[in-house]
C-alpha cells in the first residue's frame, strides 16, 4: 500500500509527486519505464526549456534535472526500468521489472503522467514501397542524440511539428542535407522561432500545403514524390515534384498515450484523447488523477510542470479528505475553441481554464458565457492551433451558471 | 547430398519441410531473402478458407478443404494462433443471392461442412456492424483465422529442430540434371541433391524453366492492405467477405489472430513481381468497399498499410506435379494456398511416396513446438518463477505490444534464426504495434546487434541495403 | 532599410521589425520584452545562435553540450567540426567545462553522467 502511485517519470510525474511531496503527503512511488528519469527530456538536447518556469534558457536534460536533484533530494522513491501494465479502477497497479517481476501495489491516490507519443505514419496511408529509412522525428532524435548515429544523409521530413523543426536541425548540424519540410496544412504546427532557427537558419525549404503522395525505394528509401494540396487536404494532379533522399521523417502529431487509462475505464475526450479532468485533474474516477501531456498534448514543458502541480496537490486533499468535491459544472466548446482543459470545474475557486483553437484566427474575441450572458470576454490578436491558450476564471463571475460555453468571434 | 532440397521458405516450402522432417531425410531449404515468410507468405489475408470458393473437382477444392480440417492441429503442434470464428459472405441485393446460393451449393459439392444463408435479422444479430443494407450472407462456421508468417516462421523452425537445413540469402540461379539428382546453384554456392520442390512463389515459373518445364507462367496480382489498432478488433467478429464477382471476391473485414483489424486485398493484374507498391486508388477502393459493407469502421485507427504479391498461375488451378524425374511443382499457390498449405505438404508427400522415396520415420521426430507468445499467455506466478531465472523477461522493450527482452532474445536464439528488425517483428511481435517500431526501434536494434555480434550499424530492416543507420555521427568514432 | 524578424528567444516568437542605416539600428517595433529587442539588434548587425549537440565520452557513449553564451550563427558548423574531434572524460556533471575559449563560448555539458 502506498498513499501516492505516480506512473511516469518525467516532467510531469516529477514535479506532481514533488507538489505531493511538498504538501504533506511523503508516502510516494514513481514508476518509470525507461532507464532513467526525466521522460523524453532526456532526448531533447535543445534549449528553450524553462524559460516560464525558471526565467532561463535550459535544454531538455537540464530541465529535468532540476526536478530530479529535488526528487532525489526529498527522498521520493522511484523505480526506473519498470513498465506499468495494468491500472484498476480500485486503484491497483500492476507493473513489471528485472528485480521484482510482476508486482502489484495498492495506492489511496494515482497520478496518471504517461506523456504521449508520436502518431505514426500508418494512419497518413501514403503510397508506395516500405523500405528502410522511414523513422518518427522522435525515433531519429533517439538514434541521433542517445545513440550517436545518424539514421541518414538526405532526408525529407513530412509535418511542421516542433520535433520535426528541431530535427531538420540537429541532423544538418551532423552532417545531413534536409531537402524539404513538408506541411499538409495551410501553416506549420511548430513553434515560429523553431521555422526561424531550424530551417531559415539553414536554408531548409518549408513547404506549406504540401505532402509526400509517394514513398520510392526497395531496401532503403531512394526517393519521394512530394504534391501540392488543395483546400480539402488532396494533392493537386500536376504539382508533383520528386526528390531523392534515403531517409523520410515523420513528424506529425502527437498523441497522448491513455492505453492504461482506458483500461481502468477512464472518462476520454474524443478531442483531447486525454482524460476529461475537474480543475484538479482529477478524472472520472475519484482519485485518479491525470496530468502532462497525457491528459493534452501541450507545447512547452513548462506548463506540463505547472499542471502537475495542480495534480499533485489535488492528490495530497483527495488523499487526506479534504479536496472539494462539490458539483461541478460543465465546459462546452463551439468547435472553433477545440476543447478547454479541465472540462468542468468547481465554483469554489478561481480556475485557470486552458483550451485550443481549430484553426488560425487573427483579431479575435475569446467569449465565456452561461448560454445566455457573456460572463468574459478577450480580445487576441493571433490564435493558432499549435499554442494553448489560457483564460482565469474568477468564481464571482459564474456562481450562477450552470453550464460555461466557450467560443470564438472573429471580428 | 541432400535428398529433398526445398526451393522457397513460405508458408508452403515451411509446411512441406516440415511434413518430411518427420522422416529419416536430409532436408535443405533454399530462400532468396534475408528471412522466411518474406513472399505472399507475409501479406495475404490470413484467412482460414471453409472452401467454397473453388471449382468442383479443383485441386484448390480439395486441398481446401482437407487444409480447413487439419489446420487447427497443425497449429497447435507448432504453436501458432489459430481462430475458428466462421465467415461470412455478405450479399446486397438478389443476384447477389443467387451467387451466394451457387455457392453454397458448390460447397456442399466441395464437401464443406456446416454452410447455410443466414437472413438480414440473423446476420445483424451475429455481426451488429454491418451496413444495414444487407439482405443475407453464406455462413461458413469452418473458416478461421490463422497467422500466416508465424506459421511458416514455425513450420520452418520445427523442421529445423527435426534436422533440416536453412539456407537464406540463396538465390537459385541455374538447376542442372546429376546422376541420381540435381546441383541447384546460386551465383556463389551450390547443393547436390535426389529431389526439388518448387515452393518458389512468384517466381516458380522461373525455377521450373530451369529443368525445362516451360508448361506454365506465374504473373503478380498486387493486394493491398490496411491494418487497424488492436482496439479496432471487435468490429467485426467473423471474417466478412463480399459477394464475388467477375472482379474477384472482394475486399473482406476480418479480425486478426492479434485482434486487429485487416482490411482488403485489392486486385490488379501486374507484371513488375518486385513491384509491392500501395496505392492511393487502391486505398480509396480499400475505404469504399468497407464502408459499403459495415457501418463505423475505425480507419483513422490504422497503424500500416501494405501491399502482397498473389502467384497466379496460367492454368486457373494449383500446379502440383512432377514435370521430371525427381523435380516437384507446388506453383500458382493464390487463395486458397494458405489453408491448402498443410494439405499441398501432404499431397506432396505422397507423390515422394509414390514415386520411391523411402521414407523411414525419424525416431528422433517432435512436431510439437513452443509457441513465442509462451510467456505472455503465462499465469502471472509463471510469468514470475520465468522473470527470477531470466530476469530479461522482466523488461518490457515493445510498449504497444508489451514485449519483453526475454521473448526478444529467445526469438533470436531459436530456429529459424531472425536477422533483422523485420524477423523480429514477425516472430514476436515487437514494433507490430500502434508506433510501429518508434519507440522500440532502437533497442530492438541493439539487442539484436549484441545477439547477433554485429556492429550497430550494420542491422537491417530486412536484409540487403536495408540499413537502418547509415554511419556513425562524430565521424565515425565509436 | 526595414527587416522583420520572428523572434527566437523564447516560445512566443513575436514579429518584430528592424530599421537600420549603415548597419546601425535605428529602431526596433513588435517586441514584447528587452531580450527581444536586444535579439533583434543582434539579429541585424551579427547574428548569434546557442548551439546544443553531443560529444563522446571516454566510454564511447555520448554526453549533451551546449554553448555557454550564443556564438556567432556563421561559426555554428566551425563549432561541430570541433566538438566532433572532442572527447569527454568521465564522470561528467551538468556546467562542467567540455571545451573552453570555442568562438567566444565555452563548451558545457547540460547532462550528468558517471
Amino acid at each position: 500500500m502506498k498513499d501516492l502511485v505516480i506512473i511516469g517519470g518525467g516532467p510531469a510525474g516529477m514535479s506532481a509527486a514533488i507538489a505531493a511531496y511538498e504538501n504533506g503527503i511523503k508516502d510516494i512511488l514513481i514508476l518509470e519505464r525507461d532507464e532513467h528519469l526525466g521522460g523524453i527530456l532526456q532526448q531533447c538536447i535543445h534549449n528553450g526549456f524553462g524559460l516560464h518556469k525558471f526565467g532561463e534558457e535550459l535544454t531538455g536534460p537540464e530541465y529535468a534535472w532540476r526536478y530530479e536533484e529535488k526528487v532525489r533530494a526529498l527522498g521520493i522513491e522511484f523505480k526506473l526500468n519498470t513498465m506499468v501494465l495494468d491500472v484498476s479502477e480500485n486503484k491497483v497497479v500492476t507493473a513489471t521489472n528485472t528485480q521484482d517481476g510482476i508486482f502489484q501495489i495498492e495506492a489511496k491516490a494515482i497520478i496518471l503522467a504517461m506523456g504521449c507519443r508520436e502518431r505514426a505514419k500508418g494512419a497518413l496511408n501514403i503510397a508506395g514501397s516500405r523500405p528502410a529509412g522511414i523513422y518518427s522525428a522522435g525515433t531519429a532524435q533517439k538514434f541521433v542524440n542517445m545513440k550517436g548515429y545518424l539514421p541518414g544523409k538526405n532526408i525529407v521530413i513530412l509535418g511542421s511539428g516542433d520535433i520535426g523543426l528541431i530535427m531538420a536541425r540537429r541532423m544538418t548540424l551532423e552532417g545531413a542535407k534536409v531537402h524539404a519540410v513538408c506541411e499538409l496544412m495551410p501553416y506549420s504546427g511548430g513553434l515560429a522561432r523553431n521555422i526561424e532557427q531550424c530551417l531559415n537558419d539553414f536554408g531548409i525549404p518549408l513547404k506549406l500545403s504540401h505532402t509526400i503522395i509517394q514513398i520510392h525505394g526497395k531496401e532503403r528509401v531512394e526517393g519521394v514524390t512530394i504534391a501540392k494540396v488543395d483546400e480539402r487536404r488532396k494533392p493537386v494532379a500536376g504539382t508533383e515534384e520528386y526528390i531523392p533522399c534515403d531517409t523520410i521523417l515523420f513528424s506529425v502529431g502527437l498523441v497522448p498515450e491513455n492505453e492504461l487509462s482506458r483500461n481502468a475505464n477512464v472518462a476520454l475526450s474524443p478531442i483531447t484523447n486525454g482524460a476529461v479532468v475537474d480543475q484538479d485533474r482529477q478524472t472520472s474516477i475519484e482519485g485518479v488523477f491525470s496530468c502532462g501531456n497525457v491528459l493534452h498534448v501541450h507545447d512547452l514543458v513548462d506548463y506540463v510542470s505547472e499542471e502537475a502541480e495542480i495534480a499533485g496537490k489535488a492528490a495530497v486533499e483527495y488523499i487526506n479528505g479534504t479536496k472539494d468535491e462539490s458539483v461541478l459544472i460543465p465546459i462546452k466548446t463551439d468547435g472553433k475553441i477545440r476543447y478547454t482543459v479541465p472540462q468542468r470545474i468547481t465554483k469554489k475557486k478561481d480556475v485557470a481554464v486552458y483550451f485550443r483553437v481549430s484553426n488560425i484566427y487573427k483579431n479575435v474575441m475569446i467569449k465565456v458565457s452561461d448560454g445566455e450572458n457573456t460572463l468574459l470576454s478577450k480580445k487576441k490578436i493571433k490564435v493558432a492551433p499549435g499554442e494553448m491558450e489560457s483564460i482565469t476564471l474568477k468564481k464571482e463571475i459564474y456562481e450562477n451558471a450552470k453550464e460555461l460555453y466557450f467560443s470564438l468571434e472573429e471580428m | 547430398m541432400y535428398d529433398v532440397t526445398v526451393i522457397g521458405a513460405g508458408v508452403v516450402g515451411g509446411l512441406v519441410a516440415r511434413t518430411l522432417s518427420k522422416y529419416k531425410l536430409k532436408i535443405c531449404i533454399l530462400e532468396s531473402e534475408n528471412d522466411v515468410a518474406m513472399g505472399a507468405t507475409k501479406a495475404n489475408s490470413a484467412i482460414v478458407h471453409a472452401g467454397f470458393d473453388a471449382k468442383e473437382g479443383s485441386l484448390k477444392a480439395k486441398l481446401n478443404v482437407r487444409g480447413n480440417k487439419m489446420m487447427e492441429s497443425v497449429c497447435n503442434e507448432l504453436g501458432v494462433k489459430y481462430i475458428n470464428n466462421g465467415s461470412l459472405v455478405v450479399g446486397f441485393s438478389e443476384e447477389d443471392r443467387t451467387v451466394l446460393n451457387e455457392l453454397l451449393k458448390r460447397g456442399v459439392t466441395n464437401e464443406v461442412e456446416g454452410l447455410r444463408i443466414v437472413e438480414k435479422d440473423e446476420l445483424l444479430e451475429m455481426e451488429p456492424n454491418l451496413s444495414d443494407d444487407v439482405i443475407c450472407a453464406l455462413y461458413a462456421p469452418t473458416g478461421g483465422i490463422v497467422c500466416p508468417y508465424t506459421l511458416a516462421i514455425a513450420a520452418i523452425g520445427n523442421a529445423m529442430d527435426n534436422g533440416a537445413e536453412l539456407k537464406c540469402n540463396y538465390k537459385v540461379s541455374s538447376i542442372d540434371a546429376i546422376e541420381n539428382g540435381y546441383k541447384v546453384s546460386s551465383d556463389n554456392d551450390y547443393v547436390t541433391t535426389r529431389y526439388v520442390i518448387n515452393c518458389a512463389g512468384i517466381y516458380s515459373d522461373t525455377v521450373a524453366q530451369m529443368v525445362g518445364d516451360n508448361s506454365f507462367d506465374i504473373h503478380p496480382r498486387r493486394g493491398e492492405y490496411m491494418l487497424l489498432d488492436r482496439e479496432c478488433g471487435d468490429t467485426v467478429s467473423h471474417t466478412i467477405f463480399r459477394t464475388p464477382s467477375k472482379m474477384g471476391k472482394g475486399i473482406l473485414i476480418t479480425p486478426t489472430v492479434h485482434n486487429n483489424l485487416l482490411l482488403g486485398p485489392t486486385s490488379y493484374d501486374m507484371t513488375d513481381k518486385e513491384d509491392k507498391n500501395t496505392t492511393a486508388v487502391g486505398f480509396d477502393a480499400i475505404l469504399n468497399s468497407t464502408n459499403e459493407t459495415a457501418k463505423s469502421v475505425p480507419v483513422n485507427k490504422t497503424i500500416t498499410s501494405f501491399c502482397g504479391l498473389r502467384s497466379v498461375g496460367s492454368t486457373g488451378d494449383f500446379i502440383i506435379n512432377s514435370p521430371k524425374k525427381g523435380f516437384i511443382n507446388a506453383a500458382g499457390i493464390e487463395s486458397p494456398g494458405l489453408t491448402s498449405s498443410p494439405a499441398i505438404a501432404e499431397y506432396i508427400e505422397d507423390m515422394l511416396k509414390e514415386d520411391g522415396l523411402e521414407l523411414e520415420l525419424n525416431p528422433d521426430y517432435n512436431p510439437v513446438r513452443k509457441p513465442y507468445y509462451a510467456f505472455q499467455e503465462a499465469s502471472a506466478e509463471e510469468k514470475n518463477e520465468i522473470i527470477k531465472g531470466n530476469p530479461a523477461y522482466g523488461k518490457i522493450v515493445c510498449r504497444c505490444e508489451g514485449i519483453t527482452e526475454g521473448e526478444i532474445i529467445d526469438a533470436i536464439r531459436r530456429n529459424p534464426q531472425p536477422r533483422d528488425l523485420d524477423g523480429i517483428k514477425r516472430r514476436t511481435r515487437a514494433q507490430m504495434g500502434r508506433c510501429q517500431g518508434g519507440f522500440c526501434g532502437p533497442y530492438v536494434t541493439e539487442i539484436l546487434a549484441k545477439e547477433l555480434g554485429i556492429p550497430y550499424e550494420s542491422v537491417t530492416k530486412f536484409g540487403g541495403e536495408s540499413l537502418i543507420n547509415v554511419e556513425l555521427t562524430k565521424g565515425g568514432q565509436s | 532599410m526595414e527587416r522583420k524578424l520572428t523572434c527566437i528567444i523564447c516560445p512566443l516568437g513575436c514579429e518584430i521589425t528592424v530599421q537600420t542605416e549603415d548597419k546601425k539600428v535605428i529602431e526596433v517595433t513588435g517586441h514584447t520584452c528587452p531580450r527581444g529587442k536586444a535579439y533583434a539588434e543582434t539579429e541585424c548587425i551579427a547574428p548569434k545562435r546557442t548551439l546544443t549537440s553531443t560529444v563522446r565520452c571516454s566510454d564511447g557513449g555520448l554526453v549533451s553540450v551546449k554553448t555557454d553564451k550564443p556564438i556567432p550563427k556563421e561559426k555554428m558548423s566551425e563549432c561541430m567540426t570541433i566538438l566532433n574531434s572532442v572527447t569527454a572524460d568521465l564522470p561528467i556533471s551538468i556546467g562542467d567545462v567540455i571545451a573552453e575559449d570555442v568562438f567566444g563560448s565555452r563548451i558545457v555539458a547540460t547532462q550528468n553522467k558517471e
